[in-house]
């Protein structure tokens, strides 16, 4: 089983909290867009700080 | 692209602007980078300033500012409101800017002064030699490209990434990120002469919600909410939402945005070899209000100041550069960002219960200046009672 983070691009406002408050520095906001550039650790602190629900640690099989 | 530079600045907002034009202005050849295709968009911020604040760097213009406000109300939550009126204090209370144009006009009057600007340019990592930061490589529309610079102005905002890829501690931690959302709400009843800040836990826990009016019956309704309470179902958006139905069912939203604001303490060092922090990257929020803008213009403004010493002198180092650190902690913000940081960890320990006390025991005072100090003062003054209780708060004046 792995852990990953999902974005939902739809729902995301591209706001840079996650970036801010991610202790691996994997997240980057490009433009208008959020992107997983980097190393994730699934830790969930972006997923937490999130004002709008857009990020989700999901375990896949 | 030219690509070498005296001082490269990275980041549009009003550190990056203000850190460009003084730049320019004493002389320097400087580069402004924004990652976004247009300055001053999106907006991620509630937009009031102090006037005062706002006049020691720019002269107030119509054509950027909303709203001009005469008090604030400060709502407990049982509904008890403390008012703070302009007319009764000793000093004016504010203005809600359109940040758009507002921070147009900034980069503008930097490009004026002679400083190149370029947009939809993202600063990917800092050139480092020899542990120095000697510019930055960039992504611009695309086309990766190598700025070099004798110092490199930080003013990335929130994200702070560059100053971190430079090895510095930049991030927030996630109690002390305020998860913030807003709308700009018209066809609303609103005081468009009053700036509303709700509290409570119910309303917007370990944060605020407030209304900023824009016009008659235009507002940014807004909340932030420490990220330690965030999660599924309470979420910044969902308290917002709750609000808003609530208080404006027949509103309509004609802007919707997000946003993070950092109530952390500054950084433990806003410079290093080569590299300047300014602005919400440097974390110079107050604690207490979230007010960002004008810290972000003074941090910009001394840190160009000192840029501009050091190029002159042939020397960039981090000790060079000290005084820019050294200078906006001794400084009357640094003072009160220390001072608010204290009130802010204070204020978040309080229920519900022991806020609306707080906030009757006051509701009748009329406070001669417009501050926080002001505030605590007389929290202090009129609670005898609760001598012990206060002791924390008493302890931030100190
Ligand atoms: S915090 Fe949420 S809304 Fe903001 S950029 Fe990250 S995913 Fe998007
Ligand atoms: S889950 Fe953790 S490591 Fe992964 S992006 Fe979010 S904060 Fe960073």
């Amino acid at each position: 089983m792995s852990t990953m983070l999902r974005i939902n691009r739809d729902k995301c406002g591209y706001c840079g909290t996650c970036v801010a408050v991610c202790p691996e520095d994997a997240l980057e906001l490009i433009d208008a867009y959020l992107s997983l550039e980097r190393e994730c650790i699934a830790c969930g602190i972006c997923a937490r700080a999130c004002p709008l629900g857009a990020l989700e640690v999901v375990h896949e099989e | 692209m030219k690509n070498n530079y005296d001082i490269l600045v990275i980041g549009g907002g009003p550190a990056g602007a203000l850190a460009a034009k003084t730049a320019a202005d004493a002389g320097n050849s400087v580069c402004l980078i924004e990652k976004r295709p247009a300055i001053g968009t999106p907006v991620r911020c509630a937009e009031g300033i102090g006037k005062e604040l706002l006049k020691e760097f720019i002269k107030p213009d119509p054509r950027w500012i909303a709203a001009d406000i005469e008090r604030a109300r400060i709502i407990s939550p049982n509904g008890t409101a403390i008012s703070l009126e302009q007319d009764k204090a000793g000093n004016e209370v504010g203005y809600v800017l359109d940040r758009k144009i507002f921070d147009r006009e900034l980069v503008w009057q930097a490009a004026e002064a002679g400083a190149d600007v370029i947009v939809k340019t993202r600063a990917t990592a800092p050139i480092m030699e020899n542990g120095a930061v000697r510019g930055a490589k960039v992504l611009s529309v695309g086309t990766p490209a190598d700025i070099r610079a004798e110092v490199v102005i930080a003013a990335d905002g929130t994200e702070a990434q560059f100053a971190r890829r430079a090895g510095l501690d930049t991030v927030v931690p996630l109690r002390e990120m305020m998860s913030c959302a807003q709308y700009l709400m018209t066809d609303i009843d609103i005081d468009a002469g009053s700036t509303d800040f709700y509290l409570g836990n119910e309303i917007a826990p370990e944060g605020y919600l407030w209304v900023f009016p824009k016009g008659d019956r235009t507002a940014n309704v807004g909340i932030g909410i420490s990220g330690r309470k965030s999660r599924d179902g309470s979420r910044a958006k969902d308290y917002l939402d709750r609000f808003v139905a609530k208080n404006f069912p027949n509103g309509k939203t004609i802007e919707a945005i997000a946003g993070g604001v950092p109530v952390c303490r500054p950084l433990a060092c806003t410079v290093a070899d080569g590299l300047m922090v300014a602005g919400d990257a440097a974390r110079v929020v107050d604690p207490i209000t979230g007010g960002g803008i004008g810290n972000a213009m003074l941090t910009g403004r001394l840190a160009a100041q000192v840029a501009s010493e050091c190029i002159a002198a042939g020397n960039c180092s981090k000790e060079a550069l000290m005084p820019y650190d050294a200078g906006w902690r001794a400084s009357k913000m640094g003072t009160i960002l220390e001072r608010n940081y204290k009130v802010k960890e204070y204020f978040v320990t309080l229920d519900d219960a022991k806020l609306n006390t707080l906030a009757e025991s006051i509701a009748q005072s009329s406070l001669k200046e417009f501050s926080v100090l002001a505030l605590i003062k007389e929290l202090i003054t009129r609670n005898p009672k609760m001598l012990l209780e206060l002791k924390a708060l008493r302890d931030t004046l100190s």
